[in-house]
């Protein structure tokens, strides 16, 4: 069973996402700023981190910046916001996937067992925004291999903006799902490496069209 | 109609009572005993409590006492009477820190001033340049002081003109010395005296006038503050309040109290990430808006992702139509949790998909003379030049997708 860490500073809203998971993982600890998460993440070790983008104390992305590599727990991304900066933001931190709060405990299982196995869970907005940062023409590609998507990961995010769940896709384009995975952990590792100018400013900025 | 908490209610009413009557708020009715301060004092902490007494900026009763030790050694004797005379404050338990550098800085214009005066024998000569220097630095002082009580009122041009008046009167206070006394030795020693006496008083203006600009700084900040918290309230109050006092209303009704929740949690979420966009003039504004209509006529939570975004013309209005009509669909007869739309705009092509994992139908059992997706939705986009693709079958949740060129 995957053992998790739930970071929120809303009492109510762990709560209810504890009682949402019931036995599918176990909870092994929980905090509501960042000192806090920092000092429990590092004594429990969990496989995946629960990371709220909104905390006291510097945000979901501090947590990250503090732990990223020192603890071998993984991070999925849990917010209300809808600001592109803020959830590009949390993933180039460190996080292998964001999702809303709004989904739902069955969903949420998945994903937070898709993310302890190292792949990538991406929300249909989320996609919507890379597909917005990679989709510019006028910004000269640095790295190729790096600030563009291949077509078949563009398939793919478009399809999981369209609302698909993985076997939808996989069945979609005729691919297995682990296939589905690697190209959306591909899409994740561009997100996060891509040295494209400030790929998140320009993300938000586009959105102001 | 009495409010709950009455308690809360008269208090607050007492608080608020001697500032309306005041006219001068923060601060106490009377002014303080005449005592001596020694937290913070220079000396003895006499010219702090006069000034706290008086009710006047302590630099100018230091400074009076400076100008009166020059002039006739009264300064001295004056001080030494208070000292003697006026008991210590009562609660200054601290024990007295002294600033040496101001005690330094007023010792330096007490000697530069004596140096004009008695030393180089320049005592009337000197008169009016440091009269008109005095008048100068006093303009100063006087500006800056007001400066702080209505930092709000005086306007920021008359504060430079003032500035530049003292200014102007220092340095020609400084140039009379230089235009009187021909003799080169004499004006070298005068200038030194002017240059120590400037000196001083700016060793004493410099902690209070970044004092002063930090106060600004802060009270400029807190009123920006202040007003985003009065825009966020009153929406808050219109928008929030309101929908939670209409859920309590239907607390029995869990499909309606769901419809008002999503439809506050949408306009919320607009007002707060959304770049402000006319729903009229651009596409993807106007598929959010679209999907929020439907959501609230029929309570079904609809997912809108945008990619890429363009100005509306009359071939995306009759795409929006049909999509609309696909959502209305999807919301109604689909028994689906929740509908997807996807809207993108890549180059001239724009593309909108409307998907449920709902029931699904037969689309070859709709009777010919249906309006619904015939019409509506495949008829529509093909008049308009576009295409639509229904993907359905009984249990498999139905796509729409919707294809159109630009004009």
């Amino acid at each position: 069973m995957k053992r998790v860490v739930l970071v929120d500073d809303h009492q109510m809203f762990r709560t209810g996402v504890k009682a949402e998971l019931g036995d599918a993982v176990e909870v092994v600890g929980e905090a509501g700023d960042v000192e806090e998460a920092v000092s429990v993440i590092r004594a429990a070790r969990p496989d995946v981190v629960l990371l709220d983008v909104h905390l006291p104390g510097g945000g979901g992305i501090e947590v990250l910046r503090r732990l990223h590599g020192s603890v071998p727990s993984r991070f999925l991304a849990l917010s209300v916001s809808d600001a592109a900066e803020d959830v590009i933001g949390v993933v180039r931190g460190g996080a292998r996937g964001y999702v809303t709060k709004t989904i739902s405990g069955p969903e949420l299982t998945d994903a937070i067992a898709r993310v302890a196995e190292g792949d990538a869970v991406f929300s249909p907005r989320l996609a919507g925004f890379v597909l917005d940062a990679f989709a510019a023409t006028d910004v000269p590609a640095v790295d190729p291999e790096l600030d563009r998507l291949t077509q078949r990961e563009r398939e793919v995010l478009r399809l999981i903006a369209r609302g698909y769940a993985y076997k939808e896709i996989a069945k979609e384009l005729f691919i297995s799902v682990k296939t589905v995975e690697t190209h959306v952990s591909s899409v994740l590792r561009k997100l996060q490496l891509s040295n494209r100018h400030e790929l998140s400013r320009w993300a938000a900025a586009r959105r102001l069209v | 109609m009495r409010p709950v908490c009455s308690a809360c209610d008269d208090r607050c009413v007492e608080d608020a009572e001697p500032t309306t009557g005041g006219g001068t708020p923060g601060e106490p009715a009377g002014p303080p005993r005449l005592e001596r301060r020694p937290d913070g004092a220079l000396l003895a902490g006499v010219c702090r409590g006069l000034a706290a007494h008086l009710g006047i900026d302590q630099v100018v009763v230091r400074s009076a006492f400076v100008l009166l030790t020059v002039a006739s050694g009264l300064g001295i004797a004056v001080y030494w009477v208070f000292w003697l005379l006026v008991p210590p404050a009562e609660d200054s338990t601290r024990t007295a820190r002294h600033d040496w550098v101001q005690l330094l800085a007023y010792g330096a214009v007490a000697i530069g001033l004596s140096a004009l005066t008695w030393g180089t024998g320049l005592g009337r000569a000197a008169l009016w340049p440091l009269i008109a220097g005095g008048v100068g630095v006093a303009v100063l002082w006087q500006q800056a002081d007001r400066g702080q009580r209505q930092r709000w009122v005086v306007p920021l041009r008359q504060r430079w003109l003032r500035s530049l008046f003292g200014l102007a009167l220092v340095v020609g206070g400084i140039g009379g010395f230089v235009a009187q006394r021909v003799d080169p030795g004499e004006a070298r020693a005068v200038l030194i005296a002017t240059l120590i006496i400037l000196t001083g008083v700016a060793v004493i203006a410099t902690p209070w006038v970044v004092r002063l600009w930090q106060d600004l700084d802060a009270e400029r900040h807190e009123r920006i503050r202040s007003q985003e918290r009065a825009e966020l309230a009153a929406h808050i109050h219109d928008s929030v309040l309101h929908t939670l006092t209409l859920i309590q209303r239907n607390a029995h009704d869990p499909r309606e109290v769901q419809r008002l929740a999503r439809s506050q949690e949408r306009t919320l979420r607009a007002w707060l990430y959304q770049p402000r966009s006319d729903p009229d003039r651009t596409f993807a504004a106007a598929i959010r808006e679209l999907a929020g209509e439907v959501e609230d006529d029929h309570g079904v939570p609809i997912e809108v992702v945008c990619v890429g975004d363009t100005a509306l013309d009359e071939r995306l209005g009759a795409a929006l139509q049909a999509a609309r009509e696909a959502m209305v669909n999807a919301a109604k007869y689909a028994e689906a949790p929740s509908v997807s739309v996807y809207g993108e705009v890549e180059g001239d092509q724009v593309a909108i998909f409307v998907r449920d994992r709902g029931k699904g139908f037969d689309l070859d059992a709709i009777p010919e003379d249906r309006m619904g997706v015939r019409q509506s939705i495949i008829g529509r986009m093909e008049r308009n030049g576009g295409r639509a693709i229904v993907r359905t079958a009984p249990g498999e949740g139905t796509e729409v997708r919707l294809e159109i060129k630009k004009a």
